[in-house]
């Protein structure tokens, strides 16, 4: 793990950022947090397509755990009711601790799956839960490949 | 160039004000918060002076007690929905904001030269319904839904309910039960007062401000308790989203009271994704370089633009002049820091407070 770890950091010094595609939110569910699994044009040549579903597909379930109306945050939200919310001051809501699950499986994805690749996935966290950024790094030494600018069509299907 | 750490919430746009160094998150106006935090502990003050003592002799001491627990409970639920972040959406970096521009290029096709290009809108379908999700241009991201611009606070908060000058904070998400808590609470606490007072009269001015809070208070629960069981917002049932005209039905209802009321009141405590407190790099500039005024000259006409008066509906327009300057911030280079005008220091922003 440490070493796959090293070549993170290798990677973003050797390498420069060519892209970024960003992973948009699905709401025909409605607004709980769920992210489109289409798969985006530009990583065709970068990842296979079974892996990126699973990912999302993943963090899609982590994030439906999180915001699961049930019998666990029922409890909850009535006994941080009674103790006037103050509870929550030294207590880590339901929601907190799948965010901190989400972001260890983040990291391990980035070290296992996606740098090995010349990806990385941000957390969706980091751009307030509306996209799963996804940067594409290329090699410096590669020559003649486009920086990327110009050949991001969005033509990405609706 | 001086490198030093920065919290997040000195560089975060919008005009909120923050304080013990990013704990507290409010709105710039706090008069009348001050003025509604003055009449709550003005008005019990002079209920466990005045009352009290003969209520305890008279009738019974467990009444003063409780009085003086559903006081406690309602200063912390008016505390925390005006301290809390309401939901607030952070605005989309340069990198987002280029990438949807060019989403709606391709999907707008050649606009021919003179003409408006079409208004910016996405339909997504949510329960079998089709709603439209509008483009905010301060913020460069198409809003999700059910979330709106609060022109005061100038931030894209979600599931935006109303901006509240009496708690000085938007609220929204993440603070609408401490609202619809803090209202129920304070209708109690006024009933409570209010009748005691009637049963012995000791100072005119707490019946007088007892018989106006009641109607006003008790009426805005019980809208908020109506809003509540029909899972809408202010903001929705204002503008008559989802009045049933052109049979559009509320798709985010479970067309059940009990389950309505579940999911807004004992649904799941919404972290904040602003991440205020987080540290970040700041660069001041030794001498004047080309980096900063370009992006404070780029992102002024935005907010000249944006700025309207409208307090409680937010309102939506489509600058002319947007397009120029989002052009410029899709020639600048890929950078991994923010760039902003010098801000001031912290502790202007408590002494503002004050």
């Amino acid at each position: 793990m440490a070493t796959e770890f090293h070549n993170l950091q290798e990677l973003r010094h050797s390498a420069s950022l060519a892209n970024k595609v960003f992973i948009q939110r699905d709401y025909s569910e409605g607004t709980t947090c769920r992210f489109q699994t289409k798969f985006p044009s530009e990583l065709e040549s970068r990842i296979e397509r079974t892996l990126f579903e699973d990912t999302v597909k993943t963090l899609n379930n982590y994030y439906a755990e999180a915001e699961k109306i049930g019998g666990q945050s029922y409890l909850e939200g009535c006994l941080a009711c009674t103790t006037a919310y103050l509870i929550f001051l030294c207590m880590e809501t339901r929601y907190e601790k799948v965010l901190k699950k989400i972001a260890k499986y983040i990291q391990e994805q980035n070290e296992k799956i996606f740098a090995p690749r010349g990806l990385l996935v941000t957390d969706p966290i980091e751009r307030g839960m509306r996209v799963i950024e996804i940067s594409i790094y290329e090699d410096r030494g590669s020559s003649g490949s486009s920086s990327g600018s110009s050949s991001v069509s969005g033509s990405t299907a609706r | 160039m001086i490198t030093r750490k920065v919290r997040k919430w000195e560089k975060l746009p919008g005009k909120n004000t923050f304080c013990c160094d990013g704990r507290v998150m409010m709105a710039r106006q706090k008069g009348v918060f001050y003025l509604t935090l003055f009449l709550i502990v003005g008005t019990c003050s002079l209920f466990f002076a005045f009352e009290c003592p003969y209520l305890a002799v008279h009738l019974s001491p467990a009444i003063p007690v409780f009085a003086a627990l559903l006081f406690l409970f309602v200063i912390a639920m008016l505390l925390r929905t005006s301290f809390s972040d309401p939901g607030v959406l952070p605005r989309a970096l340069p990198e987002e904001a280029t990438f949807i521009e060019m989403e709606i290029e391709a999907a707008n096709g050649n606009v021919p030269a003179g003409q408006r290009p079409p208004p910016r809108i996405r339909n997504v379908q949510i329960n079998n319904q089709i709603v439209k999700l509008k483009y905010c241009y301060t913020c460069k991201i198409f809003r999700p839904p059910r979330a709106s611009h609060c022109s005061i606070c100038d931030n894209c908060v979600d599931r935006f309910d109303h901006h509240c000058p009496w708690v000085g904070n938007c609220v929204g998400k993440r603070n609408y039960r401490y609202f619809y808590m803090f209202t129920l609470s304070l209708s109690l606490l006024t009933i409570y007062i209010f009748t005691f007072d009637i049963v012995h009269v000791s100072t005119v001015l707490e019946v007088l401000v007892c018989f106006f809070t009641l109607w006003s208070v008790v009426g805005l629960t019980g809208f908020h308790t109506y809003l509540i069981s029909l899972n809408q917002t202010t903001n929705e049932d204002i503008k008559g989203s989802w009045s049933g005209k052109n049979r559009v039905q509320n798709p985010y209802s479970h067309k059940n009271i009990f389950k309505n009321c579940c999911e807004v009141l004992c649904g799941p405590a919404f972290p904040s994704v602003l991440d205020r407190r987080g540290l970040m790099q700041e660069d001041s500039p030794a001498s004047s370089t080309s980096a900063a005024p370009s992006s404070s000259s780029s992102s002024n006409p935005m907010s000249q633009t944006m700025k309207t008066t409208a307090p409680l509906i937010p309102n939506e327009h489509t600058p002319d002049d947007a397009k120029p300057s989002i052009a410029a911030s899709a020639e600048k280079s890929d950078s991994p820091k923010e760039e902003d005008p010098p801000t001031p220091q912290p502790w202007v922003a408590l002494i503002k407070l004050i």
